[in-house]
């Protein structure tokens, strides 16, 4: 891995450069889903506080996606997916995002303590060194389980929005956080299985390198067993209700379905139709997230009118 | 007369600045309106300024 910085190069960013640091796509996620645990939280924040709340978590997480870029720039500029991004690209230097996620790390904990409370404070700030230096900069390199510490760092926003909300760590933000940590390793893992050269060019140790594509089949459908068996149980928690539940019952049939039938193919079979089952629960498995946090919106919005609940 | 020759680093400059400026009114914004709405929020603000308090007096009262 190349540590050293090239000053030689005189780098001119836009100013959306800056913001493709933070991952803006990812962004969108921890603010849906931030906003979600905010939302379906017992605690009533006035809707400034509950704004800088969800807009803080969201800048936290692109802080963290600014020091990984930092970190991981050697392995962005092989695998075909990250190519294009600022560093690997040459429009912004390595110091640049190295100085921007420090920066909006310590501003983003700061603001959100001031916003809300200091527990969902320490919760961020926990996020941002678990996501940054336990998985990018320690784990990520040396174990086939990466993908399951980085879903972790992923799956705090939810329980960060909840404490915002109630300045308490509950069952409810505990099951949504165990949610997207079920959810994030079978995602990466079927993309893994059809993106093979990529996590291979960059010698990253994927499950798929190490263990096989044989044990990566099994482990995607341990998973979503693990993550149906937890999306069906939130839907008796407090935050659930029939609408969540229905919800939950149809998405986790499908994907109990699609893992089946990718735990039973071998790997001829599956390029045979260029992993057309592998393809279908990447993509539903995004649909997947998004339902279930609406539900549990949806839920938390008709609990006044006595409709959400049960 | 001014020679004006507009470049692509110009260009560049000009919206990192102009991305930063946005950046920092709105988080002014946001700053006075959060401060707003934890003042209101808070009850009745009681300096020490020298005088007597009035959570104190009612206190000697009883």
């Amino acid at each position: 891995m190349a540590y050293v910085t090239d000053h030689s190069k005189d780098y001119d960013p836009v100013f959306g450069d800056y913001i493709a640091l933070l991952k803006p796509r990812v962004m969108s996620l921890v603010v849906f889903t931030a906003f979600v645990g905010l939302m379906a939280a017992p605690g009533a924040l006035h809707p400034i506080e509950a704004f800088c709340a969800v807009l803080f978590i969201a800048l936290g997480a692109g802080a963290s996606g600014s020091l990984n870029m930092w970190w991981d720039s050697d392995i962005d500029a092989i695998m075909h997916r990250t190519k294009t991004r600022p560093i690997p690209s040459g429009r912004t230097s390595r110091d640049a995002a190295l100085g921007l996620g420090v920066a909006l790390s310590g501003l983003s904990v700061l603001m959100l303590g001031l916003a809300s409370n200091w527990h969902a404070a320490g919760w961020l700030a926990f996020t941002i060194f678990f996501y940054a230096v336990v998985y990018t900069i320690w784990l990520k390199r040396m174990t086939p389980q990466n993908i399951v510490i980085g879903g972790a760092a992923g799956a705090f926003p939810p329980l960060i929005g909840w404490v915002a909300a109630t300045g308490v760590v509950s069952i409810e933000a505990v099951l949504m956080f165990a949610l997207v940590f079920m959810w994030t390793p079978p995602h990466f893992w079927t993309l893994a299985l059809f993106m093979r050269s990529d996590y291979d060019d960059a010698k990253l140790p994927m499950l798929t390198v190490t263990h096989g594509r044989k044990s990566t089949r099994r482990h995607i459908m341990a998973y979503a067993v693990l993550q149906s068996a937890l999306a069906v149980g939130l839907a008796f928690t407090s935050i659930g209700g029939l609408i969540y539940l229905t919800i939950a019952l149809i998405c986790n049939s499908i994907v109990m379905r699609n893992a089946f039938l990718i735990w039973l193919r071998n790997e001829a079979e599956a390029e045979s139709d260029d992993f057309k089952n592998e393809r279908s629960f990447f993509k539903f498995s995004i649909f997947y997230l998004f339902l279930h946090f609406l539900a549990i919106l949806a839920e938390a919005l008709l609990l006044p009118y006595g409709l959400g609940g049960w | 007369m001014a020679i004006r020759v507009e470049s692509e680093i110009h260009r560049r400059r000009r919206s990192q600045n102009f991305g930063v400026a946005i950046c920092l009114i709105l988080f002014i914004i946001l700053m006075m309106a959060l401060s707003f709405v934890k003042l209101t929020n808070s009850g009745p603000v009681e300096g020490y300024d020298h005088a007597p308090r009035p959570s104190l007096e009612e206190k000697v009262l009883e």
